[in-house]
């Protein structure tokens, strides 16, 4: 990592605070689970959060974003509140969804996010489209489109990156390559190189490691301000990987992926212990600082859970509420 | 009243809403220059420019998707999709996307969008340039669905699905763009969910949309030759549907036959017959009657294809043996 510019602190401190935020919220979702307190399934961002947070730390309420099936890390980066996030995934009427969306369709839309997208792939149009419209209405904000490496398979992808490249649209693709395309390696599902590809359309691309927060940042603070001076798009392949199985209940996955290998990653790349030591190394927070900024989360986050569990179900009357708008 | 084409009358409908919302833009396959394969869009991109009448690739599920982001965010795409058949292709994005977007954000998001196709066969262009897929769009909830039977309805249904916070999609006959009828220089909008009472009868209603509406009418002016008095009524949208007009029509002429151009089987006229038979069951002295095309991928030899579709004749024929009575379909 490189050396810290001091008057970068507060940012520092936030990213490290976000990230830690989304690692909490999952540890907080996959008990909700495991309690058989949470309706349906979810699949955890946990080790990818470098990327979430240093992509939206990046980005302003004005900039939008699309997400994916993995979305609770997207959402708390790009600003959502835990209590409502809570709701959603409980499915009460306080949530981001009223309880519609759930886990897989989570947002906070007032800060940009323009929805979970539990269609694999299926987010890619609709990121292309914003960047239209910002194009279209003279409105300088960026759209950045997340998605897995498993989506690269799709051929929307394609579409899209065509007509962004023609257009010269404000949109970053940022690819989260965690490896693994559901159950499948992805060197099993991905031919070639996936930067590439991007490539071939005369989209500049760039690999980096997912882990390391402030170089995604970095990057892609660079990349919106040329994306807001009309020389977007632009494709970013992110190394990284998760933690957890393709979903909450992918427990027993040794078939297709080792114990040794997950430890690698948890013990050698994991993207908050590298921040944190950095933070503590460039002297811009103490042991101690980080402690109670860690503490302070999970108060925070067992808060919002006590809350959601309390929280009332919508009412009945609201299941055929929103099907068409006014 | 001056006439002009339902072609001329698209024109028109996206020409004024384009000069009265700068949000409101164009996309799809040869809609600048070309103005589309029909010619409905010449002459916009002259006006507006490539910026707001955007031709794209082939890529109908890119451009699609593109459509849903811009309305998402504050634009009014029209999307045009040639031909209605090419809606296999955009289904993820109609379907998963565009129609449950504001249910599944728990409606802080629209998607305000206006997908123009066309569907009607007997054009001899076979099984892929041919079906009329109005069920599978009207199937999906979050969706609307209207089909304009002339040039007047074609514009007045158009100029309300542009201002619509919905996707609605817009099924067109293909047949019928150099179709006239008397449309009002001045403006005017046909809100959604108001059938049309097209011809008034007392002995059996015949419920048709689009391209069928013509075909009722006909019928109906053989069966006036015989004494049957039709009543003609066309739904406009049939995503939402006037089920009142359409039950009060029924409770007075006690027969019905719905005539619609997709397939018949799991289709439109299936679900507006249901509709009657719950609602008006004992109003009626006959079974209601369904007639849509035949349940076959549309074949190209015209000696084929033309008994694919409901015909004028057809539809007297069975009128006639409601009226009087008999059974229509023998085991």
């Amino acid at each position: 990592m490189s050396p810290a510019k001091q008057t970068n602190s507060a940012d520092y401190l936030r990213m490290y605070r976000q990230m830690v935020r989304i690692r909490t919220f999952e540890d907080n979702a996959n008990q909700l689970y495991l309690s058989a307190k949470m309706p349906g399934l979810t699949h955890m961002y946990s080790g990818e959060e470098a990327v979430a947070v240093g992509i939206c730390e990046a980005l302003t309420d004005d900039d939008r974003i699309t997400s994916t099936h993995r979305g609770h890390g997207h959402c708390v980066a790009k600003g959502a509140d835990f209590k409502q996030m809570f709701c959603e995934l409980l499915g009460k009427a306080e949530g981001y969804c009223r309880g519609k969306g759930g886990s897989m369709h989570i947002a906070d839309q007032s800060h940009g996010n323009l929805g979970a997208n539990a269609i694999v792939g299926g987010s890619m149009g609709i990121a292309t489209g914003s960047a239209l419209r910002a194009k279209l209405l003279g409105q300088d904000d960026v759209t950045v489109c997340f998605f897995g490496d498993g989506a690269t398979a799709q051929g929307l992808l394609y579409e899209v990156m065509n007509m962004a490249a023609l257009w010269k649209l404000p949109v970053i693709y940022a690819c989260e390559n965690n490896g693994y395309s559901e159950y499948t390696k992805t060197a099993e599902i991905a031919a070639g190189s996936i930067t590439a590809r991007a490539e071939a359309f005369g989209i500049e691309a760039f690999k980096i490691d997912g882990q390391d927060v402030l170089a995604v940042n970095e990057l892609t603070q660079k990349l919106v301000a040329r994306c807001r001076k009309g020389e977007g798009p632009f494709f970013i392949e992110l190394e990284t990987y998760r933690y957890h199985g393709h979903h909450v209940g992918d427990i027993n996955r040794a078939y297709y992926r080792s114990k040794d290998e997950e430890k690698e990653w948890k013990d050698n790349r994991d993207p908050i212990i590298r921040f944190r030591a950095w933070l503590v190394e460039q002297g811009i927070a103490s042991e101690e600082e980080i402690e109670a900024m860690n503490a302070e989360v999970e108060k925070d986050a067992a808060e919002a859970v006590a809350y959601a569990e309390a929280a009332p179900y919508p009412d009945v009357s609201e299941v055929d509420m929103h099907v068409y708008a006014a | 009243m001056r006439e002009i084409t339902l072609s001329q009358a698209v024109n028109e409908a996206i020409a004024e809403e384009m000069r009265r919302d700068p949000t409101v833009f164009l996309l799809g396959e040869d809609v600048a220059e070309a103005g589309t394969p029909f010619k409905v869009l010449s002459g916009l991109v002259e006006e507006f420019g490539t910026q707001r009448v955007i031709d794209t690739p082939i890529s109908e599920p890119g451009f699609m998707g593109l459509a849903v982001g811009a309305a998402m965010t504050g634009a009014r795409p029209i999307v045009d999709l040639m031909f209605g058949d090419f809606i296999f292709l955009v289904m993820d994005q109609l379907c998963n996307q565009a129609a449950k977007i504001h249910y599944m954000s728990g409606g802080k998001l629209n998607v305000p969008l206006v997908l123009r196709t066309n569907m009607g066969a007997t054009r001899r262009s076979a099984a892929q340039h041919s079906q009329s897929l109005q069920a599978l769009v009207a199937h999906i909830p979050g969706l609307k669905v209207a089909m304009p039977s002339s040039a007047y309805e074609a514009k007045g249904l158009m100029k309300t699905a542009i201002r619509d916070n919905n996707p609605v999609v817009i099924f067109e006959d293909k047949l019928m763009y150099q179709d006239k009828a008397p449309v009002p220089e001045e403006e005017y909008l046909i809100p959604f969910g108001v059938a049309n009472i097209k011809r008034e009868g007392t002995d059996i209603t015949l419920i048709a949309t689009s391209s069928m509406v013509q075909v009722a009418e006909k019928a109906a002016d053989l069966l006036a030759a015989e004494g049957i008095s039709a009543e003609v009524i066309d739904p406009r949208t049939i995503v939402p549907l006037d089920e009142a007009a359409l039950l009060k029509s029924v409770r007075k002429t006690s027969r019905a036959i719905v005539i619609d151009e997709g397939h018949q089987s799991y289709g439109i006229t299936a679900e507006i017959a249901s509709r009657l038979n719950e609602k008006a069951f004992y109003h009626l002295d006959a079974p209601v009657l369904r007639m849509g095309a035949m349940d076959v991928p549309v074949p190209f030899s015209p000696a084929l294809e033309d008994v694919t579709v409901p015909t004028p004749e057809g539809v007297a024929a069975n009128a006639r043996k409601l009226c009087a009575g008999d059974m229509i379909h023998a085991a």
